[in-house]
């Protein structure tokens, strides 16, 4: 048995989620390779270095720095040949990419799993994460994303040989214009062990700027609800839930935000839950480990004091 | 140009999922149903593009049982000039790969250029749909937009899409697909007289059993559970001072 992880890199870095995949990978199979699609054949040094792969294979052409799902999808479906597996973290990179895969190999992917049962089992969150799934595949390639609070993130330890791949790039009906990425000296929102987070109470952007500041106060990292990102508080990367990012820290502190079942989704896992609202009725005030029912102005000015 | 719209039918986003003992499946008897969020959403853009005079005709299709057929008054109510219901003997778990395979078979007998859909269903939460379409069509893909523009000729469009890094902005070529993000629009409302004329609007059945299409799932679902959350204390505090001991004394800090 041998599995193809699907590489995501964040510039020349491997992303968190990509390193929860290779531990995923590592428990279906013996051997696990890793595909990495790039412009920049150096990015594959730090993916050789990941503990616990065998081959790194490498496809590098200008084009691919910002690949599309159309020409993605056809370059891994065309190395997946021999693999019984295919791997990747659950991230708008690979949920862009895999779903497109599986419908090139006549396949049906799982995502979001969170749990390896066997080979061919596994568990999956449905509802938002109100109901957990055990599925079992039947095809006899099988497709995964796997949701990064599942699974250790593999560290380095490894140096496997790179393997550069010759293939055409298929050309592509879509094309890259730019992209606007939020760049943050704060730690990274999946990964962090303290998240502050700030919904629609916080009230305006200005406001906003307080969870930054208690953020940095306690070196976390900032989130927020959908309500925050719809109403321009902060943009659409910080938002956790559902439709957002999944977080598990071991410290959520969630300002202003009352907990809907689509925000619960995404930090329900967290190790220590604070909530701070006004609204003692609020679900987040049901589902915390510690409340604080205060107007969230004078808690903040309370903390950033401390 | 034609624009057709998946839309599915699903459990109301705000009601809790409940797990029937009897049938290990997710209780649905009584319960209140809605059309998908993103769904609406898909809707009320192909309707916006229609407005501004880019589209000829927007159709919206959905596929499952008897009462999927409500899901589809409401997008005709909405605003959608016909709709076309798939229809499955029972409510079949259909998963997307077949969902894909039924959709394609209906876009390439409308022959439509533009195909608008939820970036995922709240209910399995698969977010795939669309991506595979794309992939049996070898439609271009645009996946988790929150803004859309078509150019003057109708032939390409430019998409932003919400990813985990920020917001990209692509340049499709038609014939495409797009999955659309919660911030792309606000939906309307469907009013009362557009109710009624809703009701005199074609709705087109077609029997799945008919399209000769395989749709033994590739997935079994073995067992469901609900997970109960974590039991938490919910410990009141009043000061930072308190908060910051609490978070030592349970190891955060
Ligand atoms: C399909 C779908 C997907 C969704 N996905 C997501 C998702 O991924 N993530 C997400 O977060 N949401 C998501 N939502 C939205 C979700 O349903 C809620 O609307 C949203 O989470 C509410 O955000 P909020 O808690 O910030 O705002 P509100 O619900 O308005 O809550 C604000 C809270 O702040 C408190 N408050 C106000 N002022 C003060 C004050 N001065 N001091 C103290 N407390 C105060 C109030 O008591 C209240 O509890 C989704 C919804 C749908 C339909
Ligand atoms: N039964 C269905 N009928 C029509 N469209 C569907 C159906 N199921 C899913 N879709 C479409 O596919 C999108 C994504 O669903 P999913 O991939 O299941 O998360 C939905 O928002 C719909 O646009």
């Amino acid at each position: 048995m041998s599995t193809l992880v699907l590489i995501e890199l964040n510039s020349d870095q491997v992303s968190a989620n990509t390193r929860a995949a290779v531990t995923a990978a590592k428990l279906l199979s013996n051997k696990v390779d890793a595909l990495i699609l790039t412009n920049n054949s150096n990015y594959a040094k730090s993916v050789s270095s990941i503990d616990g792969i065998d081959t790194v294979k490498l496809i590098t052409d200008d084009s691919l720095e910002h690949v599309s799902s159309e020409v993605a999808s056809k370059l891994v479906s065309d190395v997946m040949d021999g693999y019984q597996y295919l791997v990747a973290g659950s991230s708008t990179f690979s949920k862009n990419i895999l779903p497109r895969v599986g419908a090139l190999l006549d396949v049906q992917p799982i995502s979001d799993v969170c749990e390896i049962k066997s080979s061919n089992t596994f568990v999956r969150p449905l509802y938002a994460g109100n109901i957990m799934a055990t599925v079992e595949s039947i095809d006899p390639t099988i497709i995964l994303t796997v949701r990064s609070t599942s699974f250790e993130h593999a560290p380095d330890g490894g140096s496997a040989p790179i393997e550069q791949l010759t293939v055409d790039i298929p050309k592509s009906n879509s094309s890259f214009v730019e992209i606007q990425e939020s760049k943050s000296e704060r730690p990274e929102l999946t990964t962090a062990e303290r998240i502050v987070s700030g919904g629609r109470g916080l009230g305006s952007k200005e406001n906003f700027e307080l969870i930054e500041k208690l953020a940095d106060k306690l070196s976390a990292a900032v989130g927020a609800s959908r309500a925050a990102v719809d109403a321009g508080f902060i943009s659409n990367d910080y938002q956790v839930g559902q439709t957002g990012k999944v977080v598990a820290p071991k410290i959520y502190i969630a300002v202003g935000i009352s907990g809907a079942i689509q925000h619960l989704a995404g930090m329900k896992d967290s190790q220590v839950i604070v909530a701070i609202n006004n609204d003692p009725d609020a679900p987040m005030c049901r589902m915390a480990d510690l409340v604080w029912q205060v107007d969230l102005f004078e808690a903040i000015d309370d903390m950033l004091k401390h | 140009m034609k624009i057709i719209i998946p839309i599915k039918r699903v459990l109301d986003p705000f009601t809790q999922a409940r797990i029937d003992k009897q049938t290990q499946s997710v209780d649905l008897t009584n319960s209140k149903m809605a059309m998908n969020p993103f769904c609406e959403i898909a809707v009320e853009e192909a309707l916006k593009i229609q407005e501004s005079g880019h589209a000829t005709e927007t159709i919206a299709v959905s596929i499952g049982a008897d009462k999927t057929i409500d899901t589809l008054r409401n997008a005709l109510a909405m605003g959608v000039d016909r709709a076309i219901f798939v229809r499955t003997e029972t409510e079949l778990n259909l998963q997307p790969l077949t969902l894909g395979k039924i959709l394609s078979a209906i876009i390439k007998k409308e022959g439509a250029d533009l195909v608008i859909m939820g970036k995922q269903a709240v209910d399995n939460d698969n977010n795939q749909t669309g991506q595979m379409l794309s992939g049996l069509l070898d439609y271009s893909i645009g996946t988790f937009i929150s803004k859309f523009k078509l150019s003057e000729d109708n032939n390409s469009v430019e998409v932003c899409r919400e990813i985990d890094t920020g917001i990209e902005t692509r340049n499709l070529k038609l014939p495409a697909i797009v999955t659309v993000d919660l911030r792309l629009n606000e939906p309307r409302y469907a009013s009362l007289p557009n109710i009624m004329k809703a009701r005199s609007k074609p709705l087109e059945t077609v029997e799945l059993s008919s399209l000769d299409i395989d749709t033994s799932p590739r997935v079994k679902v073995l067992g469901v559970e609900e997970s109960g959350s974590k039991d938490r204390a919910a410990k009141q505090i009043n000061s930072a001072n308190e908060l910051f001991e609490e978070l030592k004394q349970l190891g955060a800090m």
